[in-house]
């Protein structure tokens, strides 16, 4: 019998580790590898910290890095501030029917891929797009207005597609709210913004807290998004990885800057972390 | 004196039907007012709209004489103990009993102050930095209540806080609820549908049915002195029969049972005429149990028969008796000093009580 489930154990683990260990860790340690070395001749490499090296002199590469973890950073913020209040309003305020609507509501867009998605926002937002035509007719621009290509769009895109992954951890934390604390906070002389603060947010920062390292990872890594609506003008990290890899054929840096943003999420991560008190156990249980 | 809450016609209607009907009440200071009633009869409903959470249809509430209609819930000096407690599991215990004082702006030092003494108060010095997971359930209760009674309200109202309790603790925890009642000197007003937490902590008693109060009174009155047959009914355990009244003359009533058992009863009061159907309730305890019927020879109502089953409960045990013309069971209690110590079941035996313990209400009441 202890044999027997010992055996159900490593089956059903089976497919875990599988995944864990073929897409993720081999990928990683020949990432770092590769990145460590420093092509000599053909064929010729040496280990060397050159590629790591280059990032930190060319200002491009540099402050690249940088904005786009500003920008992850403001993207998860904003989805925060917007995806709040809808969390509540599902989890609190709607009930029934309503409440299960509301939510499907945020799932619909999902069920196409986020290629078309985010077509529809250049749709809207292009030169010839709706939302320019509209202006010109109503007689608020003199021409086409071109909304496309700036850190405003990213946003837009980025923002749009997260809110799922925050709303969903806020409703089932919220959820689990009762209504009678909420109800005992006013009753002891709390007014909105006090029971927010000192009931609501503390109950939901489990949730608060998943919901941002997810949208914030999706953000940093995302390569659609910011390619199609950030086009030339604004890059994004990833861009130059694809770029790297694919255009230059020049892996090794490639390596390197993947394995940068790894170390980037990872400390944004832990810090968010630290700074609100949470554990991942805490989090994620 | 004005009394701290005095409701005025009060009336709640949801969509088509009436919650709360016309309910008029007052509750002086310092008193401890309960509302009793089953499930779903409205007594919920009249705390949530003194407390603030729900507007009134008509009628007013007034505390210390002034009217709270368009007070928030907030800014009223009436305090809730709800149901499931709603400690706030974030904050530690100190935190939850200082919550109100902080909303109120008062002075940390105060603060720390006055939580120290109210963990004094109800007797748990020195749990403040304790959360609120670690407590059980009876200490959870009496931060429950401290939370509250630091902010000094006019009214505390609780709702069915004993509920989530284990019967021996509900036990104890009623006792001490008068305690601190008595101690914080504050009115309180309680709903419960357990009878025995109303009966044993309260000054006075409204029973409600049906979004209406059948009757108000200490728990002497309801016990002894129903008005209604579903007060007779709803508070204590009661033998109950249908019937028609057959001959009727001042207090007593003579009555014919659907199940063919002729009583003698008292409508103290009520007017009933022959011929009315009617409902008559005799309390177990109000029924004297005999070997020899000449012992029974002053009450005016007799029966002889034999014992059905015996139900033992230590104290509150009893014994259904069939009559020998099997016109139905009747409960009695048992007395325990020991004479009846080794009744069986099938022993022959004889039951009598007076006709002013069998209460008679014209039906269709309730």
């Amino acid at each position: 019998m202890h044999r027997e489930a010992k055996l159900g154990l490593v089956l059903l683990l089976t497919p875990l580790l599988l995944w864990l260990v073929l897409l993720i860790f081999i990928p990683h340690i020949d990432l770092f590898l590769v990145s460590m070395r420093e092509r000599v001749g053909v064929g010729q490499y040496d280990l060397s910290f050159a590629n790591y090296l280059t990032f930190f002199q060319e200002p491009l590469y540099l402050v690249t890095f940088l904005r786009t973890a500003v920008m992850s950073i403001f993207a998860t913020i904003l989805t925060l501030l917007i995806g709040f209040p809808v969390a509540y309003y599902i989890a609190k305020m709607a009930k029934g029917r309503t409440q299960s609507a509301l939510f499907l509501l945020c799932l619909v867009p999902f069920w196409v891929s986020e290629l078309v998605r985010t077509f529809g926002w250049m749709i809207l937002l292009r030169e010839t797009g709706i939302i320019s035509n509209l202006l010109q007719s109503v007689g608020l621009a003199s021409g086409p207005v071109e909304m496309l290509y700036n850190d405003a769009a990213i946003m837009v895109g980025l923002v749009y597609t997260s809110m799922l992954f925050m709303v969903v951890p806020l409703v089932t934390t919220l959820e689990s709210l009762p209504d009678e604390v909420v109800e005992a906070g006013y009753d002891l002389g709390g007014n909105g913004l006090s029971v927010l603060r000192e009931i609501i947010i503390p109950h939901a920062m489990p949730g608060i807290v998943s919901g941002s390292i997810v949208v914030f990872m999706l953000c940093l890594g995302n390569y659609l998004t910011p390619t199609m609506l950030g086009g030339k003008e604004s890059l994004w990290f990833t861009e130059l990885i694809y770029s790297q890899f694919i255009v230059r054929f020049n892996w090794e840096l490639g390596a390197a800057f993947g394995f940068l943003l790894l170390i980037l999420s990872s400390v944004i991560v832990w810090g968010m972390l630290r700074l609100t008190g949470q554990s991942l156990e805490k989090t994620m249980g | 004196m004005t009394p701290d809450l005095q409701c005025t016609n009060l009336t709640k209607q949801f969509g088509d039907s009436k919650a709360v009907d016309n309910v008029s009440f007052s509750v002086p200071a310092g008193s401890f007012f309960s509302i009793l009633g089953p499930s779903g009869c409205g007594k919920t409903t009249i705390m949530r709209m003194i407390a603030g959470f729900l507007e009134p249809t008509s009628g007013d509430i007034e505390i210390k004489g002034k009217s709270v209609l368009n007070v928030p819930p907030n800014k009223r000096h009436v305090n809730m103990v709800f149901q499931h407690l709603a400690l706030f599991p974030m904050m530690n215990i100190a935190d939850n009993i200082g919550y109100g004082l902080r909303r109120a702006g008062m002075h940390k030092k105060d603060i720390g102050f006055k939580v120290d003494e109210a963990l004094e108060r109800i007797g748990l010095p020195g749990i403040g930095h304790r959360r609120v997971d670690e407590l059980s359930g009876g200490q959870k209760q009496r931060v429950a209540i401290a939370r509250c009674m630091v902010l000094e309200p006019d009214v505390l109202l609780l709702d069915e806080p004993l509920g989530a309790l284990d019967l021996k603790l509900r036990e104890h925890m009623k006792v001490e609820l008068k305690n601190l009642q008595a101690a914080f000197d504050t009115t309180f007003v309680y709903i419960t549908h357990d009878q025995s937490e109303a009966l044993v902590m309260s000054d006075n008693i409204a029973v409600m049915n049906a979004g209406r109060f059948e009757q108000v009174g200490s728990a002497q009155d309801l016990y002894y002195r129903p008005d209604t047959a579903f007060v007779a009914g709803f508070v204590g355990d009661s033998n109950r029969w249908s019937g028609k009244v057959v001959k009727q003359d001042g207090g007593n009533a003579l009555v014919q049972t659907t199940s063919g058992l002729t009583l003698r009863g008292a409508t103290h009061g009520r007017t009933l005429s022959e011929g009315d159907t009617v409902d008559a309730f005799v309390r177990p305890e109000a029924i004297r149990i005999a070997h020899n019927a000449d012992d029974l020879a002053n009450f005016d109502n007799q029966i002889s028969g034999t014992v059905t089953s015996i139900l033992f409960n230590g104290a509150a045990s009893r014994v259904m008796v069939r009559d020998t013309a099997g016109h139905g069971e009747v409960a009695v209690n048992l007395p325990q000093s020991g004479e009846f110590a080794n009744l069986s079941k099938g022993a022959p035996i004889h039951i009598g009580w007076a006709s002013d313990q069998a209460n008679c209400f014209a039906a269709g009441a309730s």
